[in-house]
């Protein structure tokens, strides 16, 4: 199973991938707050996008409603720790089902009766839209007063309730993008990657090779929702607050597509670099503009936009796979 | 003689009006290589979609291997073994030609390390071995042509379809590609029915030819039956075709 992963890959990509593991490591002894909350930014991003790059990335279903899973997962472990006194750690399973389930749900109505392409992606706006509405109106989650965690100081990290200290999520979050970056890639490298890769190709011809499309489809969007609800249990814990028209809002699930389509789509780095790239970018931006006196709602958004056609219009495929090439990374046939 | 492996009966297809086929019939023996031949528009493609699953027909039965066919989804024929070739080639473009076949490969292979060495083991038989890192994207038309056979191949079905593989092949590639297909039939005893306009392919491969005109089968025999018949030559190959 080890040799799967590795298969193929070459020695510079696996010096290089252990390098930025370590330097990830001890990030957290070396640098300020505020950058280690920059990098926990990059690393929700990072896992977020790689969760999202297996809908569209390997099985090629454009999802553009992905905060509908960050929202149920965040909620559903929120109200059962602040009603029920039940764990994250519990809580996430639970989590995971409902989003699972969510996703199915979508998966089954439009697979089922071929809306594909563009037709899919407004499906999934309008599941996270319409669950965001039903969620300001939905009273044993306090609506749109949105609901809190109870926050307290911690002289120590209570790592079973996920309360603690900033450093403790990033590792979390470490370990969160660190598995999700071992899980694709085993995916990717067997029998479902393959069909998945096909499905995005040519879905007539896969099916013609034997290949059940609606089955694999789904199995997608399973496991990008599952994977996605974690990131909202994750941003829950993390920011103790949850308002309906934060989490499920639109401009959430597009901010968390970035990333990858930025970094390259369908590769399995590309998500991580896009999110180190977008974060460090927008921050470096905000940063200079305050330093400049300039306070200017909404730059950070501007600036997305800008990154977004640049990287369109020179770099189709994202940043990744041209730079891998440079790099002589790229995986032997 | 023993039963066909793939029997036809009386098979229709109306595409709003249009009766693209109508109570076709053919039977393609265990081993056999058929030829369907026929103009275009002749409803050839309309056939091989309805064995491969793509429609279903509005009335008649295809029985394959004994049990009925008809009605199925393109995967489970392919599962009940018959491979087919798209007639506008079908490439996953962003994959190397080795992942395409790879693909075909895991149908009957599950574990992917044996699947590429099949694969690799059909791209070889098909001449393609040193293409096998480049994407699909980048291969020229006859390459093409020639991966989507050998994705076909890979998945071991017992019935080969094949759409007009030979069309924009040089005479020299079209005599490879039957030499291919005939090492393929005596080696396996894979069966295949294939579409074709190239004559010379028809005549060097087939044991039986069956020809469509206007949806109908209109002529089924051995080659030199076939390209002697009147309404053959009238329809579809002309006067000077009677070799």
């Amino acid at each position: 199973m080890i040799a799967r992963l590795v298969d193929g890959v070459p020695k510079r990509a696996l010096i290089l991938l252990g390098l930025l593991m370590a330097a990830m490591l001890v990030a957290p002894l070396l640098v300020d707050p505020y950058i280690l909350s920059v990098l926990v930014i990059i690393l929700y991003f990072a896992y977020t996008g790689q969760a999202w790059n297996v809908m569209m990335g390997f099985a090629g279903q454009l999802s553009l409603g992905h905060a509908l899973y960050v929202g149920l997962g965040g909620y559903t472990a929120a109200a059962l720790y602040v009603h029920f006194g039940i764990g994250p750690w519990a809580g996430v399973w639970v989590a995971i089902a409902i989003s699972m389930a969510f996703g199915l749900g979508i998966g089954f109505l439009a697979f089922r009766f071929g809306i594909g392409g563009v037709y899919f992606a407004l499906l999934t706006i309008a599941f996270a839209e319409f669950t965001r509405i039903g969620f300001d109106h939905f009273d044993w989650v306090n609506g749109s007063g949105g609901l809190f965690l109870p926050v307290e100081q911690y002289s120590v990290n209570d790592l079973p309730n996920l309360r603690g200290s900033p450093t403790m999520f990033y590792y979390i979050l470490l370990a969160l993008t660190a598995g999700a970056f071992l899980l694709c890639r085993w995916l990717l490298t067997g029998r479902i990657g393959y069909y998945w890769l096909a499905i995005r190709e040519e879905p007539e011809a896969a099916q013609t090779l034997g290949i059940n499309v609606f089955r694999y489809k789904m199995i997608a969007v399973a496991i990008s929702a599952g994977m996605t609800a974690l990131s909202g249990v994750f941003f829950a814990f993390y920011y103790n607050n949850l308002f309906p028209e934060q989490i499920f809002n639109i401009s959430r699930s597009i901010e968390l597509i970035l990333g990858p389509i930025i970094g390259g789509v369908g590769s399995l780095f590309g998500p991580i670099l896009g999110a180190f790239v977008l974060t460090v970018l927008a921050e470096t931006v905000t940063e200079v503009m305050h330093a400049l006196g300039y306070e200017i709602p909404g730059i950070k958004q501007v600036f997305y936009g800008i990154c977004l056609l640049v990287v369109i219009i020179y770099l189709p495929h994202g940043i990744w796979p041209p730079l891998r090439k440079r790099l002589g990374l790229e995986q032997k046939p | 003689m023993s039963a066909p492996l793939l029997s036809v009966s009386g098979i229709s297809k109306s595409f709003r009006g249009l009766r693209a086929v109508r109570q076709a019939s053919l039977e393609v023996p265990q081993g056999g290589i058929v030829s369907l031949i026929g103009p275009n528009g002749a409803g050839k493609t309309t056939v091989f979609n309805m064995i491969a699953g793509v429609f279903r027909p509005d009335e008649g039965s295809i029985t394959f291997d004994g049990k009925r066919i008809d009605g199925l989804r393109p995967d489970q024929i392919c599962h009940a073994g018959i491979g087919r070739t798209f007639q506008i080639v079908k490439p996953f473009k962003e994959l190397t030609a080795l992942e395409n076949v790879l693909v075909g490969a895991l149908r009957a292979e599950r574990d992917v390390r044996a699947a590429k060495r099949k694969a690799e083991a059909v791209l070889d038989r098909l001449g393609m071995l040193d293409k096998r890192g480049q994407p699909a994207a980048q291969l020229t038309l006859p390459e093409r042509k020639r991966l989507e056979v050998a994705r076909a191949l890979a998945g071991e079905p017992k019935l080969l379809l094949l759409d007009e593989v030979m069309a924009g092949l040089r005479p020299t590639e079209t005599d490879q590609m039957v030499a291919v297909f005939r090492e393929i039939n005596a080696k396996t005893g894979m069966t295949i029915l294939l579409i074709e306009h190239v004559m010379r392919a028809v005549m060097a491969l087939s044991q039986q030819v069956v020809v469509l005109h206007h949806g109908q089968v209109i002529a089924d025999g051995t080659p030199e039956q076939v390209v002697r018949d009147p309404a053959v030559l009238e329809c579809y190959l002309g006067e000077e075709a009677a070799v």
